[in-house]
């Protein structure tokens, strides 16, 4: 059953991750990618990460996502216009990562680390203290950097924002 | 019958009811708005169809069945069938886990569930927030695929307005995230009993004040609703995202809208007014011997809140005039956002002052 479910969202993540570059209308590849991270979120749910899975669509389905459906819709791309000569870059860049993944497949066992393996957790403990827990414990310094590296970079876009307006007396 | 069929059909009645009950929601807050409205404007409101007017929803619902579906030149056929649905699934989905009525739990052949609530998950209240954030995709999309400006202006305002003011929902219910220490919105409610003092809103060490009236406001511009209603304003774009749409279509979007209010007036009631706790511990039909009939007074608290809250949807509308656009984002990021965020800090302080209280 379990095998079942993680082959479902696998399968969709795949083929809708690939249909995002692949869809000629720029519209589609949005939505395309609206379907994957619903199915990403549906394999944190079956790894007992509830929070993530909220957060994974909240973040990225809810507000990232709309605002790049908001910027493909306002553009109103052309739909050739986002090919340009750059494939081969991509290939340059895809094409060892892809021999990497066969090697990996070939030498390595599959085990899975036993970090992930089994759910030591549990389903009954509560998955968003837990993490809580962690991030301002073990991962406190990593996260409050974190959210100084934000909050530059939130800064830095209003900066880069105004500048336009800046003559006007703004 | 296997033990998972058992299950599969309990959870499918819950959710037939619940569904049920929402659509009959629905239908009455039709009636109810242009009712209210009427009375406010000191007028009658509808009258023609079945006595008072009572079965005007009906009368509605029928013509936009029959309606004729029209799907503008040059639209995407595709994005403009899909839109409508992609509006209203997110709006049903998050009374999956609204607690109806008191926590119990009953057996039956061997399997526990909770007759209130479909499903009581751990992060109850973050997934309604994941949900309600999908919303905005069936408005822009719809815009978008009318290929009519009105529409795609509509649609553009209602992007930016949603994502802005969802914002300030999910930051105003941190409060009471913080002090339930649950985000399950069975917990959140059963840590609100006893007497009205202990809801929320009221709360010892740190009322949630500010951030209702933060969530209030901003759930009201969530919803699309007067005063926040620039997505649809009729004197600017026609009917705005779905200036195009017709017949069904129409009514699947006239569905999520009111879905929604009654959802965000759900979560209001559960998270700062107790749920379906009384003002008073326990409850009077449990002191006069009936204890199992209990969740009869409980639910009907619950709708009570819920339906102040319908109530103050329409009052609004029919007392404020619309916000101009600027003054909308001003009024969200420079307003709202900055209350709610010291309404966090005020919160932790005080919950790391009084721990145990």
């Amino acid at each position: 059953m379990a095998q079942l479910v993680f082959g479902y969202f696998a399968g969709v993540i795949a083929v809708t991750a690939i249909l995002v570059v692949a869809l000629r209308n720029p519209v589609y590849s949005v939505l395309s990618l609206l379907i994957m991270f619903f199915h990403v979120a549906g394999l944190y749910i079956t790894l007992h990460a509830e929070f993530l899975a909220a957060v994974q669509l909240i973040v990225y389905a809810g507000a990232i996502l709309v605002l790049y459906l908001f910027v493909v819709m306002l553009l109103n791309a052309k739909q050739d216009d986002r090919y340009h000569r750059q494939w081969w870059v991509a290939g340059f860049v895809c094409v060892p990562l892809l021999l990497e993944l066969l090697v990996l497949f070939a030498g390595g066992k599959m085990e899975p680390s036993p970090l992930l393996s089994a759910d030591q957790a549990g389903p009954g403990t509560d998955n968003a203290k837990a993490i809580g827990i962690t991030l301002f414990s073990t991962y406190l310094f990593p996260f409050e950097v974190a959210s100084l590296i934000l909050l530059v970079a939130m800064v830095g876009a209003i900066v880069l924002a105004k500048r336009d307006i800046g003559g006007s007396g703004a | 019958m296997t033990e998972l069929g058992l299950r599969f059909i309990l959870s499918l009645t819950q959710i037939a009811v619940v569904v049920l009950i929402v659509i009959v929601t629905v239908l009455i807050l039709t009636l109810a708005e242009r009712k209210v409205l009427g009375w406010m404007q000191d007028r009658m409101g509808p009258m023609e169809v079945g006595p008072y007017g009572i079965l005007q929803p009906f009368a509605d619902a029928i013509k936009l069945f029959f309606k004729e579906d029209i799907v503008p030149a040059g639209a995407n056929k595709f994005l403009f069938t899909a839109a409508p649905l992609l509006a209203l699934i997110p709006a049903f989905i998050g009374f999956a886990v609204i607690p109806w009525g008191p926590d119990w739990t009953v057996e039956l052949n061997g399997i526990v569930y909770k007759p209130f609530v479909i499903s009581d998950i751990n992060i109850g209240i973050l997934y309604i927030l994941a949900f309600a954030s999908l919303g905005a995709y069936g408005i822009i999309l719809g815009g978008w695929a009318s290929n009519s400006k009105y529409s795609l202006l509509g649609g553009l305002r209602s992007a930016a307005q949603v994502i802005s003011y969802e914002l300030n929902v999910g930051l105003a219910i941190i409060g009471v995230i913080i002090l339930a220490g649950s985000l399950s919105l069975v917990q959140i409610t059963n840590a609100q009993s006893g007497w009205f003092w202990h809801w929320y809103l009221f709360a010892f060490p740190a009322p949630q004040i500010f951030a209702f009236v933060v969530y209030v406001i901003s759930s009201v511009a969530e919803t699309n609703r007067v005063p926040f209603d620039l997505p649809e304003a009729e004197s600017e774009l026609v009917a705005g995202f779905f200036t195009e749409y017709s017949g069904l279509r129409f009514a699947f979007f006239y569905l999520a809208e009111y879905a929604n209010m009654i959802l965000v007036s759900c979560i209001a009631a559960a998270m700062f007014l107790g749920g379906w706790n009384a003002p008073y511990p326990g409850t009077i039909l449990d002191l006069l011997g009936f204890p199992s009939l209990a969740w009869i007074e409980n639910t009907m608290w619950f709708a009570a809140k819920t339906y102040f809250f319908l109530f103050l949807f329409f009052w609004l509308r029919a007392t404020l005039p619309r916000l101009r656009y600027d003054q909308l984002m001003r009024f969200g990021w420079k307003v709202m956002l900055p209350i709610a965020l010291a309404n966090i800090v005020v919160t932790s302080i005080a919950v790391y002052l009084f721990p145990n209280s």
